[in-house]
């Protein structure tokens, strides 16, 4: 139990953060209303999430212009989909356990 | 326990909801079916009434060519109405990053067919239109599976063969037209009208 504990991971423990990695997993690249959209949150919620899974290196955040408009899009690093797919796993196990 | 539960469901539908565009009507692929037929019998009609022989000028061409283009118009506003209602329902969007991906990959096969026929007209291969039109239009479903209901993937297949029969078959396009365009419409979307909607 404690094994499959430690691959539970703190990062991933929000409603959002999961959210955001879930989408990036199958996707190459989301933009930040293409997530806002799908998620259902607020700017601010959303970019504060983003922050903390960046802090992490689990995604990388790209800021751009399309003509004059700013876009951000947001991808999952290795190591994110890494440590994610960790965290699904370990998740499905303590299921099975339950 | 509970929440790790609902987390691996919330993963799921994040997984499916931003990679696949799941509002498409099934309802309005049927609809298509049934405006394929009567297009189908309309020119059908035509034919016979002029003895099979329809030059490009005559005025049994152009009707014909209105026929097709308004079952096309029709078959198009009545998936979008549809399709919009479905999406309301199931409180989704109809413009968003997975409809527009749907949208472009289904094109991409479509234009190359469709300026394909045109050409084909351009040097007289009357006979092959049926057949690469239900071609192209199989591979643009197959194309355009991989974001939406997986229903679509079989259609797409099944119309390909249709058209690949067609093109041996040369002469018999309009009844292939109906068979793929038509009969299969109907028949695939009602399994997705049955499978997902009617709930």
């Amino acid at each position: 139990m404690k094994n499959i504990l430690q691959h539970i991971n703190k990062a991933f423990d929000h409603r959002i953060r999961l959210g955001i990695m879930s989408i990036l997993m199958v996707n190459e690249f989301a933009d930040f209303n293409t997530l806002k959209e799908l998620l259902g949150v607020t700017d601010g919620n959303l970019a504060s999430h983003a922050k903390a899974l960046e802090a992490e290196n689990y995604i990388m955040i790209e800021k751009q212009f399309i003509g004059k408009k700013p876009n951000t899009r947001y991808m999952a690093t290795k190591d994110g989909r890494k440590a994610f797919t960790q965290h699904i796993d370990a998740l499905e196990k303590l299921i099975q356990k339950g | 326990m509970e929440n790790y539960l609902q987390d691996i469901q919330d993963i799921r539908k994040m997984m499916d909801k931003s990679s696949q565009f799941l509002s498409l009507s099934g309802l309005s692929g049927v609809m298509a079916g049934v405006y394929a037929l009567l297009g189908s019998f309309a020119i059908r009609h035509i034919a016979i009434v002029n003895y099979g022989h329809i030059t490009l000028e005559s005025y049994s061409f152009r009707l014909i060519l209105a026929i097709g283009g308004a079952v096309l118009f029709l078959s198009v506003a009545t998936a979008y109405a549809l399709t919009l209602r479905k999406a309301r329902k199931r409180g989704d969007t109809v413009f968003n990053s997975t409809s527009k991906r749907l949208a472009v990959n289904f094109m991409i096969p479509m234009v190359t067919g469709g300026l394909f026929a045109l050409l084909l007209i351009r040097s007289q291969h009357y006979g092959l239109i049926a057949p690469i039109t239900l071609i192209f239009y199989g591979l643009a479903c197959v194309n355009a599976s991989k974001y939406t209901l997986r229903d679509v993937r079989y259609l797409g297949l099944t119309i390909i063969v249709i058209g690949l029969v067609a093109t041996y078959f040369i002469g018999y396009g309009l009844e292939f037209w109906a068979l793929g365009f038509g009969v299969c419409h109907i028949l695939y979307g009602s399994v997705m009208y049955f499978k997902y909607e009617r709930k």
